[in-house]
Parts: structure tokens; sequence; C-alpha cells
């Protein structure tokens, strides 16, 4: 019993808001180095290093953007669906707070994505927007996260709010890829007369290396903002507690 | 396992159905309301978009298809609503029992009272919408499969909005992200019907989906409402 | 845990420092609650100190924060179901849907339990006074009756554990006669009642549970 305990330790101890809060205040600098130096030496390679595009011209280079916004956007809805899984698996209220966090970063990284994309489409395809097959599931991808904000801000309860969009959440993850199945379908089925798009794979080495550059920076930026989030929410959730009275008077005395 | 017997004693699947059913048909001004709706958005269209024959059964389909849907949202939220007003709510959640059942049950009734008339009422507006007469079976069997799944789907959404009181502003946009794949080959049926296709592929898709959302839905809605009516 | 500290058999229903949080306030701690077959536990404290939200805990309609409920001396999370088969809660709401007549909402009531006999149904209804008016559709009654269709089930049920919440609301004093009366047979035939009430009753055998001294609300 006694060593099951301390098996599980570790996991129990990742519930805690205040552990959690003191760990991420710790790693939060290094993650910000880590951040800005693949964001920036990303961007510098990509803008102004890599070559221009042989028939879109310099146009492409939105996508060391467009590319990891989406990337991210998506994963950022499996890790709110992941987070909220185990929130209501194993009741860890620390789980809920991660998963509420990731909404609104996730949205707006949704957000990025399809902003950076129709910019992208007026000088590839002379239209701010089409209806791509990828495009529309990244709106439908966006509706599903405004679908769980609006649901986190409704309740008046905050535990009730988790544990319902946390449902949601999972509900949604199971329909992603039903989504995008059918919405590829459906644009096969209708077949307008558009560009397609460069794919990922048919990329030149010199243009898909700083976009590897660009996507872990993102990844790490991610984990960045989505740390920054789940401590404000905790500040807010343990406002009462006895130690994040003691951080803000600490806070305000120095 | 020593609580079978009691399992045994709760009320049947179809009790269960019948019930609801029953209290649809005592509240049939609120029961028919949404067909009222399907019609007269669908007159809209001629209205709104021109006359011409031609030009309506292009789109027809994808104008039944979006009609439905939306009567299938104005309906949705009354799942759970009156039940979790009047307290028949709290009383299914402590039935010695898989809660899913009941809601299983309870969105098999709702397709009862909303889609499966929706359906059969699809023709008449069909014919206003000079669809194709070879395209009616392919139009029927989409809309009963899918105005399922619309059913089973939206109970989802309007079990996590039931104590919101202003849930019905919120439920659409739960659940109108969640209805897109089911229109996209809902449509697809009826337009593959219309061009002469085999339209077996897209209805068979929709009858995986339902398929799936029967098991998972009544699960997560059960879920949904022991959190949102505690 | 339950297992810690034995609970014998006896007590139908027990808690072990049950407590309940909402949104990281503390609404209660500390409730030792015993109910033997034949006991009425009558819950009492001021307006919004927790007696509703400790009956819908009783009836597992919320999940404490921390602590136990004991069915029989067995954890709640064994014996559930055999739990959930023996109780009856009738709350602020009384489910009973006014588009449907007195005697269709009893009969489903009593069909919730495995009781399917129609004429059981009457006799219950006419013993609370329901004779006249068990087919009319229960929004053409007045609130009173409502109530008197609602609490008929109390006629019929197999449930040994009752948990009342506000049983005679709207109910005039022939019908509190009613109910003290069924209550006190329930008790005498070895059931065991929970009740919320604001009214005095006139049964012997209450024991008062004051929730004010267990409300964290002050603190």
């Amino acid at each position: 019993m006694v060593t099951e305990v301390k098996k599980w330790q570790w996991f129990y101890r990742l519930g805690s808001p205040r552990w959690f809060y003191e760990i991420t205040g710790r790693w939060l600098p290094w993650l910000l180095c880590a951040a800005s130096l693949l964001l920036a030496s990303g961007l510098f390679w990509g803008l102004l290093v890599a070559p221009p595009d042989a028939r879109q011209g310099n146009s492409f280079r939105i996508i060391y953007l467009h590319v990891p916004a989406a990337i991210l956007a998506l994963v950022g809805y499996y890790i709110m669906a992941l987070a909220g899984a185990v929130g209501l698996i194993w009741r860890i209220k620390m789980s809920f707070m991660v998963m509420k966090s990731a909404a609104p970063i996730g949205a707006a990284l949704t957000f990025i994505a399809l902003f950076t994309g129709a910019v992208w489409g007026k000088p590839s395809w002379g239209t701010y927007w089409v209806w791509d097959a990828r495009i529309t599931s990244m709106l439908i991808l966006l509706f599903l996260y405004l679908g769980v904000l609006a649901l986190q801000r409704a309740f008046s309860s905050a535990e009730m709010a988790y544990r319902a969009s946390a449902i949601l959440a999972l509900v949604g993850t199971i329909n992603i890829p039903i989504i995008y199945k059918s919405v590829d379908w459906w644009h096969t089925l209708h077949q307008p007369a558009t560009l397609k798009l460069t794919s990922a794979s048919s990329i030149h080495i010199d243009m898909l290396q700083p976009l590897i550059v660009m996507i872990c920076g993102f990844y790490v930026f991610y984990v960045v903002a989505l740390c920054l989030f789940t401590r404000a929410e905790i500040i807010r959730r343990e406002a009462t507690s006895a130690w994040v009275r003691a951080l803000v008077s600490n806070e305000s005395s120095r | 396992m020593p609580w079978v017997p009691e399992l045994a004693r709760t009320p049947s699947f179809l009790a269960y159905v019948r019930r609801d059913v029953l209290l649809a048909y005592r509240r049939l001004g609120d029961t028919v309301a949404p067909l009222i709706f399907f019609t007269m958005v669908c007159t809209l269209v001629p209205l709104g978009l021109s006359p011409d024959p031609q030009r309506l059964s292009e789109i027809a389909p994808g104008i039944m298809w979006i009609m439905a849907l939306l009567a299938t949202l104005l309906s949705i939220e009354r799942i759970f609503a009156f039940d979790f007003e009047d307290g028949s709510l709290e009383q299914l959640l402590i039935a010695p029992q898989l809660i899913a059942l009941p809601v299983l049950a309870k969105i098999v009734a709702h397709w009862l009272v909303t889609g499966l008339p929706l359906t059969l009422l699809s023709p008449l507006l069909a014919m206003t919408l000079s669809l194709p007469t070879s395209a009616y079976p392919a139009m029927l069997l989409s809309l009963a499969i899918g105005s399922a799944y619309l059913s089973a789907v939206g109970a989802v959404g309007a079990s996590l909005t039931v104590s919101l009181g202003r849930g019905g502003l919120l439920l659409p946009l739960l659940v109108v992200p969640l209805y897109m794949p089911i229109m996209i080959f809902g449509t697809a049926t009826v337009f593959y019907a219309v061009d002469g296709l085999h339209w077996s592929g897209p209805l068979a898709a929709m009858g995986a989906m339902l398929c799936a959302a029967l098991a998972l839905c009544p699960l997560a809605a059960a879920a949904a409402l022991r959190v949102t009516s505690a | 845990m339950c297992m810690d500290v034995p609970v014998p058999q006896d007590y139908l229903l027990s808690t072990n420092e049950l407590c309940f949080e909402r949104d990281g306030r503390r609404l209660f701690e500390g409730i030792n609650l015993r109910l033997k077959a034949g006991e009425m536990v009558l819950i009492e404290g001021p307006n919004g100190c927790g007696k509703t939200t400790l009956m819908r805990l009783l009836t597992t309609l919320l999940s404490p924060t921390s602590g136990a409920l004991c069915y029989r001396g067995e954890p709640l999370e064994k014996v559930r179901y055999a739990y959930l088969a023996d109780l009856l809660y009738i709350g602020h709401q009384s489910a009973v849907k006014l588009a449907l007549s007195a005697e269709e909402n009893l009969a489903w009531m009593a069909a919730s339990e495995g009781i399917h006999d129609p004429k059981s149904v009457r006799a219950a209804l006419r013993s609370m006074g329901l004779g006249a008016v068990y087919d009319l559709p229960c929004h053409q009654l007045s609130a009173g009756q409502v109530r008197r269709v609602a609490l008929s089930r109390l006629v019929l049920t197999r449930a040994k554990l009752w948990f009342l919440d506000e049983p005679l609301t709207a109910l005039d004093t022939e019908g509190i006669g009613l109910i003290t009366g069924r209550l006190q047979g329930h008790l005498d035939s070895g059931g065991a009642i929970v009740l919320i009430s604001h009214q005095d009753l006139a049964i012997g055998a209450v024991r008062n549970y004051d929730l004010t001294k267990r409300c964290a609300l002050g603190a």
C-alpha cells in the first residue's frame, strides 16, 4: 500500500496547483529563452535566407507562420481533450485548469492559421477565401474551439464548467477525424477550379529546414503560453488559499 | 452481481420511449412547431432565390438538409429541458440502472417525434422544390438516418446546456460543428441520386456514423447530465 | 473509508466525515449521520446552510469532496445499485408531469420501482384524497393537489430509505395529517426517513440533526 502511494506520488503532486505553479515558475525563463531563440532564428532563416519559391516568389514565406500555427492548433485540441480526460477520470483539478487554458490559445492559433491562409490565398489564388478542404476543416476546428470557450464561460460554477467543457472537448476529439475525412471527401466531390496548395512533402529542403525550426519554436511557444495561462487560472481559482495569499503579499512587499 | 434483480425492476427501454412519445403528443403544439418551421422556411427559398424549377432542383438537396438540421436544432433542447425543470431528471439519475439506456430511449423518442415526421414530410417539399422523383428514395433514406444522427449528437449538446436556462442560444454553437460531417454525406447521397450515380456509398458512411453515434452519444450525454444537473 | 471504522449492518445509512466543497468553498464538513431502521432524522439549519445539498449528497445526485457514504455497513461504491433501488427521493421539484394525469404520473413512478398494478395506483390516489381527479391532467390541479400526486408515491413504494425535501410545501392541514400518518407507518414498519421541513411534525421518534454546527460558511 505504501509503495503504491509512492509510485503514484509524482502523479498526484502534478495534480497540486501549488507544485505546478512553483515548478513552472522555475522552468519558464528557460522555456521562454528557447522559444524566442527558435522563433527568431527560424524567422530569420525563413524570411531572409531561404530561397524564394519558383512559382509564388516571396509570398510563400507566410508558410513559416501558417503551417506551425495550423499544426499547433490541431495538436492543441488534442492536448486540451487529453487534459480534460485526465481531469474527468482521475478527478484532478489541475488538469482541468490546463484544459481551460488550452482553449483560448488553440482558438487563437486556429484564427492565425486561417488569417495567414487568407493572406496567402490572395496572391496565390487571387482571392482571400476559397472553400478548400483544409481551410474548411480549419474553420470547423475554430467553431469547435469557440464552442468549448463559450461553454466554459456559460456556467456560474467553475467546477461544472470544467467538467462540461471537458466532455465537449472529448466529443469534439472523436469528431475531428470524421470532420477532416468528410470535408476532404466533400472537396473532391465538388472539385472547384482552384490551385492546389504546395504540399509539404514537395517542398524544397532549403525551405523545409527553417519550417522545421519554426514548428519546434511554435511547440515551445505553445508550452510557454499554456504555462502562463494555466498559472493565471491557478491564481484565479486558488485566490483564497493560504499559499496564494502569501505569494501575493510577498509580491506586493517587494 | 447483486444489482441485477434491481435492474430488471426499472422500466424497460420501450416504456421510456412510449412515455416520451406520449408526452410529446400531449404537447402537440410544441411538437409540430419544428415541422411547420421546416415547411415554412422551405417556402422562403423560392421566394428569396428564384421560382425557376431548374435552379431550384439544383439546390433542393442542400436546402432540404439545411432546413432539416435547423428544425432539429429548434427542438433538441427540449429533449431534457422539461425533465430538468420538473425534477424527472433527478429521478432518472438516481434510478438503479445505467442512465445511458433511458437517454438512448429519449433519443429514439425524439427522432420518432421530429426526425421521422420530417422525413415523411420531405417528399412534399421536395416536390415543391422540383427535386427529380428518382432522387426521392435517396432523400428519404438519407434524412431518416441523418435525422437520427442529429438527435443523438444533439442530445449530447442538450445535456451539456440543460441547466443553463439560456442554453437555447449556446446549444447550436456546440452542435452545429458536429453536424457538418453528416450533412456532407446526407446531401451527397441525394446529389448522387440526382446525377444517377450509385448512392449507396455515402449512405453507408452515414449508417456507420449513426451506429457510432448511437453507441457513444448516450454515454457522453449521461456523463454530461451527471455533471450539469448536479 | 467505511472499512476503517466498522459500521454495524443494522445502520441502513451511515456517513463518515462527509465534506462538500463547491468551487473551493467548503459548504460543510464532518457530517457523521447514522440512521437505523425505524428512525427519522430531521435536518435543521438556517436558509442557505446546505440542507438540500446534503440531501443531494445522500441521494448520490452529488458526490462528496471527501468522506464516505455506507449502506448497511458497505461502502457505496460496492452497493450503489442496491442502495439506489432501496431509496426514494422527493425533492423540491416533484417530478410530476403536468401534461399527464395523476394516475399516469403515479403509474410511471410506480413502474420505476417495478410495481405494475393499476388497482393499487388508483387506491393510492384515493387514499391521498385524489379519487375524484385522478384522470384530470395535472395542470388542471392546484399546487397542493400536485404535491399530493407526488407524495402518493409514499403509499406505493417498497423503498426503505426515504429522503424528503420539504414534502409539506403547499399541503393543507388534512394533507399534512395524511403524510404524517404515512411517515409514522413507514417508521413503524422498519423504514427510515431523512427529512427537511420547516413545519413541525407530530411524529414521536424524530432525531434532529443541526447542520449549523457543521456549516463552514462562517469560516
